[in-house]
C-alpha cells in the first residue's frame, strides 16, 4: 500500500515535471524540471528493487549530465524563448498523432494479453548481478561503447576548433 | 507558477530514497514492529541533525580560533570562556539580520538556491554510520539512521545535487559576480568529483560492497601484529586517500580551491547578492559538507569506529562512537591548517590539476588495485 | 555459465572491427605528431590500409561462422556480404576523398579516423544479433556521420547540416531504442533469436507491434526513407560531397542489413503494411521532389529517397526473394552512387562552388571521360540494362509481384519512369548545353580516378554478371530464415 502510493505520487510528480519542461519558457527552468522528472524515475526505481540502477541514475543524470546542462545555459546566459504559433504541420499531425499513440498506449494496458508482468526485484538490479551482466554477457556493447565516447570526443574537439588554424598542435 | 518551481525541487532527492530504502531494509528484517521503527528513526533523525548542525557551529568556532593562532590571533574570546558561546551569538545574528532581496534577481531560484544547498548538504548524515550498535532492553539499534546496501552510492548521489544550490545561487542573483562564481563552482565540482568517485572505487574492490557498515567491519584487525587493518595501510590505499583528499577539497570549494568566492576578484562569488539567514544557509552547508567528506573519508580509509574499546558495556559501545568523531576531528583540523598555510591556486591551475595529473593517478591507482584484488583472488 | 572469458574464436569473429579501430587509433595518435603538409596523405594512406586490411579481416573471418560473445554478434554469409560492402564503401570514399581535402584545404587527420569508426559500428550493425548492441552500434556509425557532415567548417551550410542532421537523428534514434525497450517488455529479451521464438507463439502482444513500429521508425530516419526524410536534401547539400556519398549508402546498407535482421529473423508483426507505406511514399515523394532541383546535390538527395523506396519494395516482398533482392540492390545502390559523388566532389572545386546543373552543362566537351563515368552511373541510377541498376530493380520488382503486391509494383515502375527524367536531364545538360561561363577543368588524381574505376568496375559487373553476387546473397538469405 505505501509503495503505491509513493509510486503514484513520483509518477505523478514525474509527469508533472515533463509537462513542466515543455511548458515553462525559460530553459532554466525546463532544465530543473528535466531533474525533477530524473530524480523521480530515480525513486521509481529504488521501488523496483534496482537500488544501484537508482543511484546510478541520480549520480548520472541528475548529477553530471543535467548540471552540465544548467552549467551551458547559464554559461550561454540564454534568455527566455519567444513564442511562437507553432509551425501548422506539427499541429496538423502532432496532436493526431499524439492522440493516437496515447489511444494506443492505453489500449495496451487495458489489454495486457500476452504482455508479462514482473514482481518488483524479480529482474537483476543487485550491483553484483549488474556487474556480471556487463562484463560477461553484454562485455561486447560495454566496450563498443568506449568507441561511441571516443567518437563523441573526437568530434567535439573536431568541431569545436577553428577551421583555419592548426587545431593539433599549440603555436608558441 | 513561482510556488510550483519551488516545491519540485525542494522535494526531489535524499530523504525520501532514504526512508523508503530503510523501510524495505526494515520489512526485510522484520526486527522491529513499525511503530517502534518509527519512533526510534525520528529520534535517531532529531539527534543526527542536531548534533551536526551543532558539530557545524562548532566547526566555524574551531576554524576561527585555529586560524587566529596560526596567524598569532586570539580567535574570538569575548562570548563566554575562550568564546564557546561565539556560534550562539552568530546564530541570532543572523536570524535579526535584515533579510534583503535584491530587486534584480531571480525571485524563486534565488530563494530556492540555499534551501538546495543546505537541504542536500544535510541529506548525507542519514546514511552515515557512526558506531556499531546499542542495546536497550530488547531493543537492538544500530547507531546510524539508515543501514543501505548502497550507501556509499547515495552519498555521491546526494552530494553531486549540492551542486544546484551554487550554481543556481550564482545565476539566480543576476550579477556578473555571482555568475562567475556559480560557473567556476559547478565546472570545479564536476571536474573533481570524477576523481573523487574513482579514488573511491579501489575501496569498493577491496570490499566487494556499497555499504558503509561494512566498509568498516572489513577494516577491524589488525596486521603484522601492531598496523591497523585500515584500508589506508592494509589496502595500499594510500595514494587514493590523498587523490580523495584533494579532491574534497576542491568538492567543498575550500581553500586551495576556493575560487568559487574567491573574495580578490569576485567579492564573495555565488553568495555575494545574499544576506541573514539565506546566507547562513549557504554557511551552513558548506561545513556540512565538510564535515560529510570528513566522515567518508574516517569510514573508507581510516577504519571507521576502530580503536581500542574497554570498560563497562555502555562505554564499549560509546568508545567507538569517540574514536569515530575524533577521526572527523582530525580530518577538520587538517581542513582548517591547510587553510592557514596555502595560497590560492589560479583557476587554469586547478583544472589543469584536476584533469590531467588527479584523474589520470586515480585511474592508475584503479589499475593497480583491480590486479592486485584480481591476483589475490 | 562455464565460460567466463571470451574464446580466441569469438575475438575472430569481431576481427573487422578490431582493425578498423586500432587503424582508426592509430591515425587518431598519430594525426597531431606528422607534419602539417604530409599529413593528409599519410593518414588517408593508412585509413586505406585498414579499410583494405579489414575486407581480408572479413573474408578470413567468414570461415568461422557462428555466434560469439555470449550471442552477441553472428557471423553468416548475410554479415559478410553486408561488411564487405560497408568496408568496400569506406575505402573507396576515402580514395575519393584525396584530392577533395586537398582542395577544400580541410584538415583530415580526424576526418580519416572518423570514417573508420564509423565503418566499425556499420560492420557491427550487420553482424549483431542483440538489440542493445544494435542500439550503440547505430549510435556509433550514426555519430560519426553527424560529424563527419559539418566537416566543412567554413561553409555555415554544413554547419547547419550536421546540427540538422544531429537534432533529428537523435530524435530518431530515441525512437528506436523505445522501440527496442517496448520490444524488451512484451518478449522479455533483447536477443533476436529469443524474440523471434516468443513472437510465433500466438498472441502477439500489443506491445509487439508497438516496438516494431518505433524501431522502424528509427531505422526508417536512417535510411531516409519517407515520412522520415525531410533531413535528407538539407542535410546532403551541405554535407562534403565525399562524406555524402559515404553517408548516403553505407550507413543505410548498415540500417537495412539491421532491418533485415529485424523484420525477418524475428518474424515481425505488422511489417507488411508498415513498409508497404513506407516504400509507397518514398518513391513518389522522393521522385516528384528531384524533379524541380537545381542543385545536384540535392537531386541525388531526392534520388536516394527514391532508392531507399524501392529497396523497401524488396522488403515487402516474400521473405525468400526478398532479402536477396534487397541485398543486390543495397550494393549496385552503393556501387553507382559513390561513384556519383566522387565526381561530384571532383567538379566541386574549393568551396563546393560548382554543383548546380549549369555548372555540368558543357562537361561532354571538358571532360569526355569524367563526363561518360557520370553517364554510366546515372544509367544505372535510372535502371538501364547492362547495369547494377536494372539488375537491382529487376530483382526488386520481380520478387514483389511473387508476393503477389501488384499495387506496389505498379507505383515502383510508375516512379522509374518519372526518376528517368531527371537523371536524363543532367546527362542532356552534359552533353547538349554549351557551358556559359569558363568553369575551370582540374585534372583527375590518380587516388579519385581508381575510386571511379572501382565504382564503374562494380556497376558494371554488376550489371553484366549479377549471377555470383545474387547466388551468393540467396544463399545467405536462406542461412538467415534457417
Amino acid at each position: 500500500m505505501t509503495h503505491l502510493i509513493i509510486f503514484l505520487f513520483f509518477g505523478a510528480l514525474c509527469l508533472a515535471g515533463a509537462v513542466n519542461l515543455l511548458v515553462q519558457r525559460h530553459p532554466i527552468n525546463s532544465a530543473l524540471s528535466l531533474v525533477v522528472v530524473m530524480g523521480s524515475l530515480a525513486v521509481e526505481y529504488l521501488l523496483l528493487g534496482a537500488e544501484f540502477v537508482a543511484a546510478v541514475q541520480v549520480i548520472v543524470y541528475a548529477g553530471a549530465v543535467m548540471v552540465l546542462f544548467v552549467f551551458v545555459i547559464m554559461l550561454l546566459n540564454a534568455g527566455e524563448e519567444v513564442r511562437t504559433k507553432g509551425s501548422r504541420v506539427a499541429m496538423l499531425f502532432g496532436i493526431p498523432g499524439m492522440l493516437v499513440g496515447s489511444a494506443l498506449v492505453g489500449w495496451v494496458l487495458i489489454e495486457r494479453t500476452g504482455s508479462q508482468t514482473v514482481a518488483a526485484g524479480a529482474l537483476p538490479g543487485a550491483p553484483r548481478t549488474i556487474g556480471w551482466l556487463l562484463f560477461h554477457n553484454f562485455l561486447l556493447p560495454f566496450e563498443v561503447t568506449s568507441i561511441l565516447v571516443l567518437i563523441a570526443i573526437m568530434g567535439a574537439v573536431v568541431l569545436a576548433s577553428h577551421p583555419d588554424t592548426d587545431s593539433g598542435k599549440k603555436k608558441s | 507558477m513561482q510556488e510550483r518551481g519551488r516545491d519540485d525541487l525542494t522535494s526531489v532527492g535524499g530523504p525520501v530514497l532514504s526512508a523508503v530504502e530503510g523501510t524495505r531494509a526494515l520489512l526485510r528484517n522484520n526486527a522491529l514492529n513499525i511503530t517502534t521503527f518509527i519512533i526510534v528513526s525520528l529520534i535517531k533523525t532529531v539527534l543526527a541533525l542536531f548534533v551536526l548542525l551543532t558539530a557545524v557551529a562548532y566547526t566555524v568556532w574551531l576554524e576561527r580560533k585555529v586560524v587566529g593562532h596560526m596567524q598569532n590571533r586570539w580567535g574570538p574570546t569575548r562570548v563566554g570562556p575562550f568564546g564557546l558561546l561565539q556560534p550562539l551569538a552568530d546564530g541570532v545574528k543572523f536570524l535579526f539580520k535584515e533579510d534583503l532581496t535584491p530587486p534584480h534577481v531571480y525571485k524563486p531560484l534565488y530563494i530556492a538556491a540555499p534551501m538546495i544547498a543546505v537541504i542536500f548538504a544535510l541529506t548525507s548524515i542519514a546514511v552515515i554510520p557512526v558506531g556499531n550498535s546499542i542495546t536497550l532492553g530488547s531493543l537492538h539499534i544500530p547507531l546510524q539512521i539508515t543501514d543501505v546496501n548502497i550507501g556509499l552510492l547515495i552519498i555521491l548521489g546526494v552530494t553531486s545535487l549540492g551542486v544546484y544550490g551554487v550554481a543556481l545561487a550564482g545565476w539566480s542573483s543576476n550579477s556578473k559576480y555571482s555568475l562567475l562564481g556559480g560557473l567556476r563552482a559547478s565546472a570545479q565540482m564536476i571536474s573533481y568529483e570524477i576523481s573523487l568517485g574513482l579514488s573511491l572505487v579501489g575501496v569498493l574492490m577491496l570490499t566487494g560492497s556499497f555499504s558503509l557498515r561494512d566498509i568498516v567491519d572489513t577494516q577491524g584487525g589488525t596486521f603484522w601484529g601492531f598496523i591497523p587493518r585500515w584500508n589506508i595501510f592494509y589496502g595500499g590505499q594510500f595514494i587514493a586517500f590523498f587523490i580523495y583528499l584533494i579532491s574534497a577539497y576542491a568538492e567543498t570549494n575550500r581553500i586551495p580551491f576556493d575560487l568559487p568566492e574567491a573574495e580578490t576578484e569576485l567579492v564573495a562569488g555565488y553568495h555575494t547578492e545574499y544576506s541573514a539567514m539565506k546566507f547562513a544557509m549557504f554557511f551552513m552547508a558548506e561545513y556540512a559538507n565538510m564535515i560529510t567528506v570528513a566522515a567518508v573519508a574516517s569510514l573508507l580509509f581510516l577504519g571507521g569506529w576502530h580503536g581500542p574499546v574497554v570498560g563497562p558495556p555502555i562505554l564499549r559501545a560509546l568508545l567507538p562512537v569517540f574514536w569515530f568523531v575524533l577521526r572527523i576531528f582530525g580530518f577538520l583540523f587538517v581542513y582548517i591548517w591547510v587553510r592557514g598555510t596555502l595560497p590560492r591556486f589560479r583557476y587554469d591551475q586547478l583544472m589543469a590539476f584536476g584533469w590531467k595529473f588527479l584523474l589520470p593517478l586515480a585511474i592508475a591507482n584503479l589499475l593497480v588495485t583491480a590486479l592486485v584484488v584480481a591476483l589475490r583472488a | 555459465m562455464a565460460q567466463t572469458i571470451p574464446q580466441g574464436v569469438e575475438y575472430v569473429r569481431i576481427l573487422p572491427e578490431i582493425v578498423l579501430s586500432l587503424f582508426g587509433m592509430v591515425i587518431m595518435v598519430l594525426d597531431p605528431l606528422v607534419d602539417e603538409r604530409s599529413t593528409q596523405k599519410l593518414l588517408g594512406l593508412i585509413a586505406l590500409i585498414g579499410s583494405v586490411a579489414a575486407i581480408a579481416a572479413t573474408l578470413y573471418q567468414s570461415q568461422f561462422p557462428g555466434l560469439g560473445f555470449w550471442g552477441m554478434v553472428k557471423v553468416d554469409g548475410f554479415s559478410t556480404f553486408f561488411h564487405i560492402l560497408v568496408t568496400a564503401i569506406a575505402a573507396v570514399v576515402i580514395l575519393s576523398s584525396f584530392e577533395y581535402m586537398q582542395v577544400q584545404q580541410i584538415r583530415a587527420g580526424e576526418y580519416y579516423g572518423l570514417i573508420l569508426f564509423g565503418a566499425v559500428g556499420m560492420c557491427l550493425m550487420s553482424s549483431a544479433v542483440e538489440l542493445v548492441l544494435i542500439f550503440i552500434a547505430l549510435e556509433t556509425s550514426s555519430i560519426s556521420t553527424y560529424v563527419l557532415a559539418g566537416f566543412r567548417r567554413r561553409a555555415a551550410i554544413s554547419s547547419e547540416a550536421s546540427l540538422k542532421y544531429f537534432l533529428l537523428g537523435s530524435f530518431a534514434t530515441a525512437f528506436f531504442l523505445y522501440g527496442v525497450a517496448l520490444m524488451f517488455g512484451a518478449t522479455g529479451s533483447t536477443s533476436i533469436s529469443v524474440i523471434a521464438q516468443a513472437l510465433r507463439l500466438s498472441p502477439v502482444p500489443v506491445l509487439a507491434y508497438a516496438g516494431i513500429a518505433f524501431m522502424f521508425v528509427g531505422l526508417g530516419f536512417k535510411v531516409a526513407a519517407a515520412p522520415f526524410h525531410v533531413w535528407t536534401p538539407d542535410v546532403y547539400e551541405g554535407a562534403p560531397a565525399p562524406v555524402v556519398g559515404f553517408m548516403s549508402t553505407a550507413p543505410k546498407a548498415a540500417a537495412f542489413a539491421v532491418l533485415l535482421r529485424v523484420m525477418f529473423e524475428s518474424n515481425a508483426p505488422g511489417r507488411l503494411w508498415l513498409i508497404w507505406v513506407a516504400a509507397a511514399l518514398s518513391m513518389t515523394l522522393g521522385n516528384v521532389g528531384a524533379l524541380v532541383q537545381q542543385n545536384v546535390k540535392r537531386l541525388l538527395a531526392y534520388s536516394s529517397i527514391a532508392h531507399a523506396g524501392y529497396l523497401l519494395v524488396a522488403f515487402a516482398a516474400l521473405a525468400n526473394n526478398g532479402i536477396p533482392a534487397a541485398m543486390f540492390y543495397t550494393a549496385s545502390y552503393a556501387a553507382m552512387n559513390v561513384g556519383a559523388f566522387a565526381v561530384v566532389s571532383h567538379l566541386a572545386g574549393a568551396g563546393e562552388r560548382y554543383v548546380t546543373l549549369d555548372d555540368y552543362a558543357g562537361l561532354g566537351r571538358r571532360s569526355p571521360l569524367l563526363a561518360a563515368t557520370l553517364t554510366i552511373f546515372l544509367l544505372s541510377l535510372i535502371g538501364i540494362p547492362m547495369t547494377g541498376g536494372f539488375f537491382a530493380k529487376f530483382y526488386v520488382f520481380s520478387a514483389a509481384l511473387q508476393a503477389n503486391l501488384v499495387g506496389l509494383t505498379i507505383i515502383g515502375v510508375l516512379n522509374s519512369a518519372v526518376g528517368a527524367y531527371y537523371y536524363l536531364r543532367i546527362i542532356v545538360v552534359m552533353y547538349m548545353r554549351e557551358a556559359r561561363e569558363e568553369v575551370p577543368a582540374i585534372p583527375v588524381s590518380p587516388a579519385l580516378g581508381a575510386a571511379l574505376g572501382i565504382s564503374v568496375a562494380a556497376t558494371l559487373y554488376l550489371g553484366l554478371l549479377p549471377g555470383r553476387v545474387l547466388e551468393y546473397a540467396s544463399r545467405s538469405a536462406a542461412e538467415l530464415l534457417h
